[in-house]
């Protein structure tokens, strides 16, 4: 019984540690990301929970903000699940995947509204990776799942740039 | 003389960095005659859009069964045949995704999903990517509305709500089709949609590192 207790006080006390909050971005937050004056590199990947290359390149992304952000770079995984499945599905996800990087949710309705905001470049396929650095005018963009050495690649460029 | 060559160096650069950043549009735009195809159709027989009797014009979208955009679109499109096939303006629909990438995108699978829905619209399988390839499709869903000439007259979304056809403010298309359809001018010929990325099939067949569960 106090064992049973005493795992539901840990259990409770857990939990608001466990959930990674989502904040709900609008497009302007993106265009904000690409005019900043702060010097930051931002790797912004847009990404969904089902969708398979989007997946498999995480643990990249990962790593590059595990080694980069120290050195300036911000990555910044933006959702674009459905909005009825934040709660349910990109939540739980977050938690299974136990990510570091900072995880954002696409509260836009309309992707024709917003789609060349971040790239004229981009179809719309995810998915898509853009690398800005506004003060060195930087931009590279990519409408393909990356791997790692290209990734890094480009993220050295900007650095180096 | 040192400055001109400088000025020279910056232009040339310039025009380098333009073309390397330039966008990569492979594929069909808006007033290119796109082509025909035979494919495999999930009924059995192949199709082609010349042998489709009485069409005044071709609904070709690229879509597929897994991805979740498509599948959030299936009701609408099954809508929209009913709506436009009796007025000369059937739905095509190919799915262009490998199946070794994608399985659930098999055209067994492509058989089953049709049933299920009772899709009343042809259902192809694209499946040396060949079609796809040539019309410049990237995603699914991909649409490409084609009058009877098979120029090309809009290319993108259906409408400006993916997750909820309730919501929906502005249907594209079917503005596209009711403009072709009235003898005017398509007001908007392009717009732009998430989507999933289409299967390309891998020469050495490499399989997504996590299967995603539907």
């Amino acid at each position: 019984m106090k064992i049973a207790l005493l795992s539901t006080f840990l259990l409770v006390l857990g939990l608001p540690l466990a959930a990674q909050d989502i904040p709900y971005i609008k497009s302007d937050q993106v265009t904000a990301w690409k005019n900043s004056d702060s010097d930051t590199v931002y790797v912004l990947n847009f990404w969904a929970t089902w969708c398979a290359p989007c997946v498999a390149e995480l643990p990249d992304f990962e790593k590059i903000n595990r080694e980069y952000a120290e050195k300036g770079v911000q990555v910044i995984l933006i959702s674009t699940d459905f909005r009825r499945d934040v709660d349910k599905r990109v939540k739980p996800f977050l938690e299974r995947h136990k990510l570091e990087s900072r995880v954002v949710f696409m509260d836009e309705t309309t992707p024709n509204n917003w789609i060349d905001l971040v790239s004229t470049e981009w179809s719309g396929a995810i998915p898509a990776t853009l690398i800005v650095r506004k003060n060195r005018s930087f931009e590279r963009f990519f409408e393909k799942q990356l791997h790692f050495e290209e990734l890094e690649e480009a993220v050295q460029a900007a650095l180096k740039n | 003389m040192k400055k001109a060559l400088a000025l020279l160096t910056i232009v040339a650069a310039v025009v380098a960095w333009s073309f390397t950043t330039a966008p990569v549009h492979n594929g069909y735009h808006v007033g290119d005659i796109a082509r025909d195809f035979n494919l495999k159709n999930v009924k059995g027989k192949n199709v082609s859009l010349a042998g489709i009797k009485k069409a005044e014009g071709y609904i070709v979208i690229f879509t597929c069964n897994h991805c979740p955009y498509a599948i959030a679109y299936e009701d609408r499109i099954i809508a929209l045949h009913k709506k436009y096939a009796k007025l000369g303006y059937p739905v095509v629909a190919i799915n262009p995704n490998d199946k070794d990438v994608q399985p659930a995108d098999s055209f067994d699978n492509m058989k089953k999903r049709a049933k299920e829905k009772k899709f009343p619209f042809v259902y192809l399988y694209d499946e040396t990517q060949e079609i796809a390839k040539a019309y410049g499709a990237t995603r699914t869903p991909h649409i490409y509305l084609l009058d009877k000439n098979r120029k090309v007259r809009y290319i993108g979304a259906m409408d400006d709500n993916h997750e909820d056809a309730g919501a929906v403010k502005e249907k594209y298309l079917e503005n596209a089709i009711d403009a072709l359809r009235a003898g005017k001018d398509i007001a908007t010929t392009e717009t732009k949609a998430i989507g999933c990325t289409i299967k390309w099939r891998k020469s050495d067949a490499v399989k997504p590192k996590e299967a995603v569960k539907q």
